[in-house]
């Protein structure tokens, strides 16, 4: 039991440390850098809550795609620093009530959830006990039996979303010389060139 | 009171198997590179009819040790322009990510260090990872063209995961299960590669593509780039670099031969295939699959990229995609899934 409890107070203090860097370091490049180990540790909570399947994932789409795009970005901006510093008055109120709020709501989501008493049928997990069956296993069979319309739904709006962002991008300029490949291909040489006869002292 | 002999039963030796194990694969993997690096190198030599290296050592045995001395004793260099800390983080991230991902491999059944039940989703995590590796090293060195070879390898890498992941999923629904070991013993029947035939031939391509291989090695194409990401590197971070891209090959191979091959699995369940022990079929296996490497590696020009960006999005993918659904359409109407 002590291993557990030493590696979860390693990964929630790298988790807290990380994440209060990724928003004070002044290079934008580190900071995406902390995000990732602030993933990485984050992935490493949930091992110790015994959600495999959660870190995994966690892992893949947030630090194998979501912050290589982040980065990737970021690295292409030239950021000037002192501009960056110089409307921070301005936006404190507003960041600060935002701020406030949100942790006005965690403080109330954790004093209700200790607070009230759940009643017996909502504590019964409904998923089979995790000796029985895989994280992955237990995951699938709710997704695709008690949520499924709201797991279908959930994947058109990212469909809506994904064809918009094509939509939003995708033009077509005049005059570029684009490759088409079943062109090329379908090209024969009676198509591609011509034989002329050239006479002697007469040229084309 | 601490109750030594409990603790030491509970703690210490478990500690003591376990870090013996990871000496052992860790072992094991460095000092089949060293001898594949060979055989890559006398391979594409062959077909340019070259000799290739033969001077260290008997037929030139020796080549990587040699090189490996030459690479520690050189001077690291540090341009002055580079990000320091993370100029010297990227190799070191490289070679980590590339090695952690052993941990879940299985050698033969029962030989794997950590036998977890989402080692598929694991090493699909760890492999896409190795992208990090790459893109700091290109922006740490405030140069030109490692900036211009991380920005390929980033978009490239995002690229060829989706479909990566596609085909994995055809695997997956036929092996019914995430863990490398039970992937495996899915195939005592058939080995997958026959009925996804067309998954296995487009995993050989896309792992050429995740791992910068030719023809997709845009990241480091010495005739645009000079060495791309790895321009300004110089001794040990060098080698870690070349190290790191030499453990996600052989990686892949081990995947390829997990995933398709049948992994330890002899082909077939008789007698004189079944005397030989489970860990010769599997490094045979995956020896065939490197061999596929550095074959493609010797004969196949650069793509460019474009060309590249097509291959992935508007061929793969749809291909692959395709498969996940005709795979699990066959599998739910013939009952047939596990």
């Amino acid at each position: 039991m002590i291993i557990q409890a030493l590696a979860f107070y390693l990964f929630a203090a790298v988790t807290s440390a990380a994440a209060f860097l990724v928003i004070t370091v002044r290079n934008p490049v580190h900071s995406v850098l902390f995000l990732i180990l602030t993933f990485f540790n984050a992935a490493g909570l949930f091992i110790l809550l015994g959600a495999e399947f959660l870190a995994m994932i966690l892992v893949i789409v947030y630090v194998g795609a979501v912050a290589v795009l982040f980065l990737f970005v970021v690295m292409m901006l030239d950021i000037d620093f002192v501009e960056l510093r110089q409307g921070f008055l301005n936006y404190l109120p507003m960041g600060g009530a935002i701020g406030f709020v949100l942790a006005l709501e965690l403080v109330l989501v954790l004093g209700a959830n200790s607070a009230i008493a759940i009643p017996a049928g909502m504590a019964t997990s409904p998923t089979p006990p995790m000796a029985d069956v895989t994280n992955t296993e237990a995951l699938g069979r709710i997704l695709y039996t008690d949520y499924v319309y709201l797991f279908q739904t959930a994947g058109l709006v990212l469909l809506v979303a994904m064809i918009g962002a094509i939509v939003l991008t995708l033009r077509t300029r005049e005059g570029v010389k684009r490759q088409n490949i079943s062109q090329q291909v379908a090209r024969t040489p009676a198509l591609g060139m011509e034989l002329k006869d050239v006479k002697p002292g007469q040229g084309l | 009171m601490v109750d030594w002999a409990s603790l030491w039963a509970g703690y210490g030796w478990p500690l003591l198997v376990m870090v013996g194990q990871i000496m052992l694969v860790l072992m094991g993997v460095l000092i089949s590179i060293a001898f594949l690096l060979l055989a890559d190198r006398k391979i594409w030599a062959a077909v340019m009819l070259r000799r290739g290296p033969n001077v260290v050592g008997p037929f030139g045995l020796l080549q990587s040790f040699a090189d490996f001395i030459k690479f520690i004793l050189k001077e690291i260099i540090i341009p002055d322009a580079a990000n320091k800390g993370v100029f010297l983080l990227a190799p070191v991230v490289t070679v980590v990510l590339a090695f952690i991902a052993w941990a879940v491999i299985p050698f033969a059944d029962g030989w794997v260090i950590s036998d977890i039940n989402v080692g598929m989703l694991y090493i699909f995590a760890i492999s896409s990872l190795g992208v990090y590796g790459i893109i700091m090293a290109g922006w740490a060195s405030n140069s030109k063209y490692p900036f211009l070879g991380a920005l390929r390898s980033a978009a490239q890498m995002v690229s060829y995961e989706v479909s990566i992941g596609f085909v994995i999923v055809t695997v997956l629904l036929l092996a019914g299960s995430l863990n490398l070991s039970d992937i495996v013993r899915a195939q005592k029947t058939v080995w997958f590669f026959i009925p996804l035939f067309p998954m296995f031939v487009i995993f050989l391509i896309l792992a050429l593509a995740e791992t910068n291989r030719p023809p997709f090695d845009l990241a480091e194409a010495e005739s645009e780039l000079v060495a791309g990401y790895m321009t300004e590197y110089s001794s040990v971070p060098y080698l870690l670099l070349m190290l790191g891209e030499y453990l996600n090959i052989v990686l892949m191979c081990a995947m390829a031969t997990i995933l398709f091959l049948g992994g330890w699995l002899p082909p077939f369940n008789v007698a004189p295939f079944t005397w030989v022990p489970e860990i010769v079929w599997f490094v045979l296996k995956m020896l065939l699959i490197f061999f596929y490497f550095a074959m493609v590696k010797a004969f196949v020009p650069r793509y460019r990229y474009d060309q590249l960006m097509r291959l992935g999005w508007k061929v793969f993918l749809p291909i692959s995609l395709a498969w996940v659904v005709v795979t699990a359409g066959v599998l739910v109407t013939f009952d047939l899934a596990p």
